[in-house]
């Protein structure tokens, strides 16, 4: 698993992949919070990240999706599948380091905006009144709710050979499971199946954990969801063997 | 025996693209594998490097079953898939590197190395894959094949698209390294054969028609051209079905 991670990353930074992440993520939540008038930062007046954590999502959707779709199609694209598959090492072990390479250049995206943190905890009246409980609650569902993106990314990459379907179809799913289940609860007239069917969206749980308050029910739900999204990477990949 | 095949039999669909193949192998020989497009040599090479698992039969290499000790096959197995699979935006150097981290080699420093120098690859080592020339891409591809020093190494098509001192080049490659390893490769042009095996197996439509030492084969008819035996053979068997 360690070698495929250590390969995947390599390609992230060799094919500007992960800078262009970086800097697209970077660029964009930089304007949201500080740019744009009557949402940013200083004109809202309010010491908290919110902004970032609210629009963070959308772009990730677009950012993960774009950073897993070669993942698996460029391997069978390019015939490479069939000389990692018959190496001494398992496909668990294949798609691991795959995912995990993801996430965690996912994770190395993210960092720098702990600067903002330390920007508006050093803005705020009194000095560092951010809530720092709902902050890191929030940076942990991002994660997990990256972390889930990413899964959807390599599920998506494992069923076509074609990177720009891939991308769109991880997009399309990502969004369905953030936004549209979440928008259901929303329509009144479902009454309990929408609010049920929102149970299921990612951005209920991701707004749950943002709160600050760890709650056991949603760190299993996303790790649950991760493990699904996997496994069904784990079965398309095996189709080969049908 | 290096490679032993029971009964294997790999079918797509309706379609039998392997049908009740049995061969042996013993170690230290290099066998060509041969027939005409479609016969079925690229599938039986999948299945014995376990890639894809066989539909019916078995086989054991190196002492191990495919179907019940896949990993310990893989381990003592180098596969040079058809059109050479690389991935482009890597250099020479760090891909054998990857490939030995993948193939669970403990020294890999000194099997690249070793593989570079077998493959005579060191004067474009520092490239990256994507700019080298064909001929030296297929001697990535044949060094990523024996980064871990396997017992037995199946190569599919080795010298397919490759120029005439290539072809050579290769060939002489090969020869050296099947002094200690069993060698099984697939080609259907007869002159590779003659030039590197020294025992041929004859497939067509998923069967063996023939397998026979090459001495064998000529004896079979001694006033015809190893071609001309290749094309009686499979023609014959096409107008048998």
């Amino acid at each position: 698993m360690w070698v495929v991670f250590k390969k995947e990353i390599r390609s992230f930074l060799g094919s500007f992949i992960a800078y262009i992440v970086m800097g697209v993520f970077l660029v964009i939540t930089g304007i949201f919070m500080w740019l744009i008038q009557e949402n940013n930062v200083l004109d809202l007046g309010i010491a908290s990240l919110q902004v970032m954590f609210n629009i963070a999502p959308y772009i990730l959707i677009f950012l993960v999706s774009a950073i897993t779709m070669r993942s698996l199609s460029e391997e069978r694209r390019l015939g490479t599948i069939e000389i990692l598959t018959t190496r001494p090492v398992s496909d668990t072990s294949i798609l691991l380091g795959k995912y995990f390479a993801a996430v965690g250049l996912i994770v190395f995206t993210l960092l720098p905006t702990i600067f903002y943190y330390y920007t508006i905890n050093q803005l705020a009246d009194p000095l560092q009144g951010v809530d720092s409980g709902a902050t890191w609650g929030s940076y942990m569902g991002l994660v997990l709710l990256a972390a889930s993106y990413a899964s959807i990314g390599l599920f998506a990459s494992s069923l076509t050979d074609n990177q720009i379907v891939s991308l769109i179809i991880s997009m399309v799913l990502c969004f369905f499971w953030y936004g549209v289940l979440s928008l259901l609860g929303d329509i009144k007239a479902l009454e309990l199946i929408g609010k049920s069917l929102e149970w299921f969206s990612l951005d209920f749980h991701y707004q749950s954990i943002s709160r600050g308050v760890l709650d056991t029910r949603d760190i299993v739900y996303f790790l649950g969801f991760i493990a699904t999204f996997l496994g069904g990477t784990k079965l398309v990949f095996e189709s080969r063997k049908w | 025996m290096s490679i032993q095949v029971n009964h294997l039999s790999k079918r797509y669909g309706s379609q039998w693209a392997v049908n009740d193949l049995s061969f042996e192998i013993p170690t230290g020989e290099i066998v060509g594998f041969l027939g005409p497009n479609g016969a079925g040599k690229s599938t039986t090479m999948k299945i014995l490097t376990g890639y894809i698992p066989a539909s019916s039969g078995d086989a054991v290499v190196c002492g191990f079953n495919l179907n019940t000790d896949s990993l310990l096959v893989r381990k003592r197995v180098g596969y040079l898939p058809e059109h050479n699979p690389l991935y482009l935006d890597m250099y020479v150097t760090e891909y054998l590197q990857f490939s030995a981290g993948m193939a669970g080699v403990s020294q890999i420093k000194s099997a690249v190395e070793k593989a570079i120098d077998l493959t005579q690859l060191s004067p474009e080592r520092n490239k990256k894959i994507g700019q080298l020339s064909k001929g030296y891409r297929q001697r990535v591809g044949l060094a990523q094949a024996l980064i871990h020093d396997p017992e037995v190494l199946i190569l599919d098509e080795p010298t397919s698209g490759l120029d005439p001192n290539q072809v050579v080049e290769m060939r002489n490659v090969i020869k050296n390294l099947g002094k200690n390893k069993t060698v099984l490769l697939s080609t259907h042009i007869m002159q590779e054969v003659e030039a590197m095996c020294s025992r041929v197996i004859l497939l067509n439509h998923g069967k063996i028609i023939a397998d026979d030492t090459l001495e064998g084969l000529k004896q079979s008819s001694p006033n015809d051209s190893l071609e001309t035996i290749f094309r009686n053979l499979t023609n014959s068997h096409v107008g048998s079905i």
